[in-house]
């Protein structure tokens, strides 16, 4: 297993270095940062000079190999916007993009699992219709429209929750946290509703096609003759056999969740990375930008392997087809 | 597995009941939004409006505005012209940094230096100065190159830093914000203004507290104790934490929302016109345009067709419609406010079949194609304006093809030395507040320093010999007969389309009263918390 | 003549057709899905006004109510955007363009897809390994993202095309080039099965091309699922461009989509202009739940194991 992660690794290694140049070729055409750097009235001549020691008239292959250089010194380069080293800020970000994500998938997940139960074992109740209806409903929407209709109502009608950012955060060590303070909490509702909302809908269909599909499976039907509890069948043996595509789809999801915490992070100026990369692409601020992109891949690639590792923890067959002597 | 509802029951309490728990009130503390954030602390690094005014709550000018942007004794107490081009300026005694260090005329001479060495982006509001020499403690002389009227009109975003502090953390050096590493001004600050930095986190949060030994803190009571600045990028969600009380000063507001914030209990508006003027430029220098289908000429060196183009456009309907009524048209390149605004000048009138009859006079009976410029993240309802502009010009035959960009993108494809457009709308407001300072950028031919902003190369040889004269003209009745002609030739030539004067939308808690400026700056000791 | 009745009697005797007119939900689904598809090709016919045509517009006449409010216009149904568009028009042409994303994002992603998961499946080993790492990354770099940098590569190569001329194409593109792994994992799985069947081998040996004749088998096999993540693609391809013209880089406010309109009547929500936001959106929410009602019902009736 260990050589499988490692080549697993490597793998994806040679290939995000392939997109990054790709990426990398590209950023030289989303803009001039240099415009926004300076006054209105700043001299052709000094911005031509800036851009020269910014180093943005050297070829492409040479400005990126200088970035996969620094790269793998650590240095990731100064933000031309905020002039800061990009690490700096990224360390800033991450935990509120982490908070928010972990806790959107949670709620996805808390929220989804017993819902996609439900539907599944009670097709066709009305409740059961009502959850799908809902959810449906839920991923019709765009997810930035959802959000500022939140906005709207709990936080401009009813007043009852924070309209934008984070409220205080609690400093431990170089992470913040919103989740100790009452308005870090308050401030979290609805972001991460918003965020998980499409996740849930995902995983409550997943749930519910896969009962569906495990309820009508032979060794179900010799649960039930050997006299099972319908409890016993339901959560013993159909919702374990749920959980390998609940798994895999979750896992990928987290990604596509941080991925499109940009939109949410957008709506509720949550000062997470997501606002950070849409700021820098309207300022053309290439040093967060490509960070950003490595930074994504690389998740999506832990993310990957944390999957396929439980997968042999889950699912015993698995197991038992990797190992030489399983057969 | 089993549920365990009761936890979730408990979460779900939970969670209601921080819902509903009140906000605890801060004595005399501001919360307010606007739409960025700074670039930097450093007040050298970056010429903008809002960076340079909000680092007037940090540091000072030897001069300031008051709220109706007259230039009135700050760090200098006063100052007066011993030759023509010689002024001494008297230094306020007994003012200190917020380090403790006091002020001096050694920090007036050094803050010269690092305002004009490289890297500094705000060396030209100290363009005619040659030297700064100390006289005594408190006094210094500037030599300009010529006689200069209006030297002090800038001066209020030329901040003074100490010299002492800038030696001790090695930022004796001004970095723009491409600097290779944080420099120490770049996060810090000691200026002797109304306020101290607590604590910044950029894009998040800048909180800041009053310096107690402000100079003029006796005047200004009302003033918060603390002020937390944090940037919301999100129009709605910047409107939304206004209406719910979540920040009690917001700008800018949409126009569309305005009416809401009046309406609401709890918060109005505050509008007046601003000093920027939006125009459009036309490519008048090039043979052919870049982007059009006729070919061998360029359309727009042909007055008629720009004057077409004038009357074609409503601009009434665009400041009713697009703008909600918030907006000044104008006939003239600057705002009132601005030393050498005459209300005189009127706008050609809306007239299709005027600009129709014109573009058949000048040879294109059925209109020609050409693209237009605009950027859609920069001034209010930008994109929209343009969007309008279009369907106007579609009216008598004119094809435009829009391409509505970010600042990032357009600005770096109409700039020189791209100068890629054949028809923009940009804005400009003088840092000045004089006339001189947009005759010299947008409308004087682009040769050496002059014209450099003027993208459509209009060049009138009279108008440059007037500019330069109005520059150095001390007597100002002359000057005033000067700024009337050449303004008068400037929109006889139709060398741009004035549009209008946006509007400025602060939205403010019915908690606190705000003096607003015309130049879009928010100083905190204007604000007063009751 | 013989082979159309024939081709009638398979598809409304199946059990495909059973299960479609069986359920009333998946009828309706199906009716709407049609109907939007139809006044989308015959939008410049039923428009009372063609919004595209900025000439058409007139701004004295933005923000009109819809007709029932005192203000309202008779052919201004429902209402005037901010241009003095017509709201019903704006719809009819929005969803055009909305469909003509996401159904061309979605034939290109199975197209990459299909072919890749072919030629995975039947090579494997390295060039297997490269395809499926490729698609790990293409899945780490969501449509959003890609969007995004192709959008700025295009205006940065063609700073003088418009955004009305490229935004379809980069829409179209970036949102098919992201979104071809789940098509090429599912192929790649049917046919690593059929590889190793007999018929494969035997074609070998009477000297006809596998890979040719694996195509021919596989292809009829995974196309039921194909079709599924086909379907629930678009939606998802639809609400993608509607997420994207949030951020800047969906269709220009000039050529519209239904997420372009949302965006745009976002800003009026708090000003109560309503009809800007709320009809478009409701537009966009039956477009969507339609057609995944229709992919649900797909991918039951396609699978067997539900039977």
């Amino acid at each position: 297993m260990l050589v499988m992660i490692i080549r697993r690794l490597v793998q994806s290694i040679v290939v995000m270095l392939t997109v990054g140049l790709i990426a990398f070729a590209m950023f030289r055409y989303v803009g001039d940062p240099i415009s926004q750097m300076v006054g209105q009235d700043t001299p052709i001549q000094v911005r031509e000079q800036m851009r020269q020691e910014l180093g943005l008239n050297d070829p492409v292959v040479v400005q990126f190999a200088r970035f996969v250089g620094n790269t793998v010194r650590g240095n990731f380069g100064i933000s031309f916007r905020i002039g800061r080293p990009v690490s700096e800020l990224i360390i800033e970000r991450l935990p509120a993009t982490l908070e928010l994500s972990l806790l959107a998938a949670l709620f996805a997940l808390v929220a989804g699992i017993p819902m996609g139960i439900y539907t599944g074992l009670r097709p066709d109740s009305w409740l059961s219709k009502v959850f799908l209806t809902i959810s449906l409903v839920g991923v019709s929407l765009p997810t930035f429209f959802i959000g500022i209709l939140l906005i709207l109502v709990f936080g401009v009608l009813l007043g009852w929750l924070p309209t934008f950012g984070r409220g205080d955060v609690v400093h431990l060590g170089v992470w913040t946290t919103g989740l100790l303070t009452a308005s870090g909490l308050k401030s979290l509702i609805m972001p991460a509703f918003t965020l998980g909302l499409f996740q849930l809908t995902l995983t409550m269909r997943l749930v519910r096609s896969e009962i569906l599909e495990v309820m009508r499976t032979d060794f179900i039907k010799f649960a039930r003759a050997r006299g099972l509890t319908p409890r016993a069948i339901n959560f013993g043996h159909a919702l374990k056999n749920t959980l390998v595509p609940v798994i895999t789809i979750t896992g990928l999801q987290l990604g596509g969740i941080i991925a499109f915490a940009i939109i949410t992070e957008t709506v509720f100026q949550w000062p997470g990375m997501g606002l950070l990369f849409v700021q820098a692409v309207q300022f053309a601020d290439i040093p967060i930008m490509s960070t950003y992109l490595v930074l994504i891949a690389f998740f999506f690639v832990v993310i990957n392997l944390i999957v396929d590792v439980l997968y042999f923890v889950v699912d015993p067959r698995l197991r038992a087809e990797s190992s030489p002597h399983g057969h | 597995m089993r549920l365990n509802f009761k936890a979730l029951g408990l979460a779900v309490a939970l969670v209601v009941a921080i819902a509903a728990a009140p906000p605890t009130p801060q004595a005399k503390e501001l919360h307010w939004a606007f739409q960025g954030d700074i670039h930097s602390m450093d007040p050298y690094s970056l010429n903008e409006t809002f960076s340079l005014g909000t680092l007037g709550n940090v540091y000072e000018g030897l001069v300031r505005r008051t709220a109706d942007l007259k230039v009135v004794p700050a760090l200098a107490v006063r100052w007066e012209l011993k030759e023509p081009t010689r002024w001494r300026v008297y230094l306020r005694h007994g003012v200190t940094f917020h380090d403790g260090r006091p002020f001096t005329a050694d920090d007036v001479v050094f803050s010269y230096k690092r305002a004009t060495a490289k890297g500094s982006d705000v060396g030209g509001k100290l363009a005619s100065v040659t030297d700064v020499r100390k006289v005594d403690r408190y006094t210094v002389d500037f030599i300009t190159s010529a006689p200069n009227p209006i030297i002090t009109s800038e001066w209020e975003t030329w901040m003074i830093m100490s010299k002492g502090w800038a030696d001790e953390h090695q930022a004796d050096m001004p970095e723009g914000p491409s600097g290779a590493g944080a420099s120490y001004a770049h996060l810090h600050e000691n200026g002797t203004g109304p306020y101290t930095l607590v604590s910044r986190e950029a894009d998040v949060k800048s909180v800041f507290k009053a310096y107690p030994k402000w100079w003029d803190a006796k005047n200004h009571k009302g003033m918060p104790d603390r002020v937390v600045m944090s940037p919301i990028a999100s129009a709605s969600t910047r409107v939304a934490a206004l209406l719910s009380g979540n920040v009690a000063m917001a700008y800018p507001i949409p126009v569309q929302d305005m009416k809401r914030v009046d309406d609401n209990a709890g918060t109005h508006m505050l509008v007046g016109p601003e000093v920027r003027t939006i125009y459009l430029g036309m490519d008048m220098f090039r043979d052919e345009l870049l982007h059009s289908n006729v070919k061998g000429k360029n359309p727009f060196k042909d007055k008629r067709v720009r004057q077409a183009f004038y009357q074609a456009i409503d601009e009434d309907a665009i400041a009713a419609k697009v703008m909600r009524g918030l907006a000044t048209p104008t006939a003239i390149m600057v705002a009132p406010g601005i030393i050498g605004y005459e209300k005189s000048f009127k706008r050609l009138p809306y007239d299709p079949e005027k600009a129709k009859a014109l573009l058949t006079e000048a040879g294109y009976p059925d209109g020609f194609e050409l693209h237009m410029d605009c950027p859609n993240d920069r001034y209010v309802n930008d994109a929209q304006i343009c969007q309008a502009v279009v369907g106007m010009l579609a009216k008598v035959g004119v094809k435009v093809d829009l391409l509505a960009q970010p600042k990032a993108i357009y600005f770096g494809k109409i700039l020189p030395p791209k100068l890629d457009t054949d028809f923009y709308l940009i804005g400009w407001q003088p840092d000045s507040f004089d006339s001189w300072n947009p005759l010299y950028n947008l409308l004087n031919c682009p040769e050496g320093k002059k014209g450099r902003f003027n993208l459509g190369g209009y060049c009138n040889h009279e108008v440059d010999k007037l500019t330069a004269e109005i520059l150095s003209e001390t007597n100002q009745k002359k000057r005033a007969a000067m700024l009337h002609k050449v303004w008068g030739i400037v929109i006889h030539d139709i060398a741009t389309i004035p549009l209008h004067q946006q509007a400025l939308a602060w939205g403010v808690s019915d908690k606190i009263t705000v003096k607003q400026r015309a130049d879009n700056v928010f100083h905190w000791y204007h604000v007063d918390m009751k | 003549m013989q082979r159309i009745r024939e081709i009638a009697h398979q598809v409304f005797d199946s059990d495909i057709w059973y299960s479609f007119t069986s359920s009333k939900v998946t009828m309706l689904a199906a009716v709407v899905t049609i109907m939007f598809i139809v006044s989308a090709v015959l939008a410049p016919l039923i428009a009372p006004q063609n919004p595209f045509n900025p000439g058409d517009l007139n701004l004295m006449d933005a923000f009109t109510p819809p007709v029932w409010y005192h203000a309202g216009m008779v052919h201004y149904v429902l209402g005037t955007d901010d241009q003095g568009r017509d709201i019903f028009s704006t719809i009819l042409f929005g969803s055009r363009i909305s469909l003509l994303v996401g159904v061309g994002a979605m034939l290109m992603a199975m197209v990459i897809g299909v072919a890749l998961g072919l030629l995975s499946g039947y090579a494997g080993g390295a060039l297997d390994n490269f395809i499926m790492r490729v698609a790990d990354v293409t899945l780490s770099f969501p449509a959003l993202l890609v969007a995004m940098l192709i959008d700025g590569v295009v205006r940065g190569i063609f700073p003088n095309v418009t955004q009305d001329q490229s935004a379809i194409y980069v829409l179209i593109f970036s949102i098919g080039v992201s979104s071809w792994p789940p098509f090429a994992r599912t192929v790649r799985g049917s046919t690593m099965v059929e590889r190793n069947k007999e018929y494969v081998q035997a074609a070998r040996i009477i000297g006809r091309s596998p890979a040719a004749i694996m195509g021919q088998h596989v292809l009829p096999n995974v196309m039921g699922p194909v079709l599924v993540i086909g379907t629930i693609g678009l939606a998802i391809s639809i609400l993608t461009e509607a997420s994207l013209s949030f951020l800047g880089v969906g269709m220009p406010p000039t050529t519209p989509s239904l997420g372009t309109l949302i965006r745009i009547g976002n800003d009026f929500l708090f000003s109560g202009e309503w009809w800007i936001v709320v009809f478009p959106g409701a537009a966009l929410a039956i477009l969507i739940l339609a057609v995944n009602l229709l992919g649900d019902w797909l991918r039951d009736a396609l699978n067997p194991k539900l039977r």
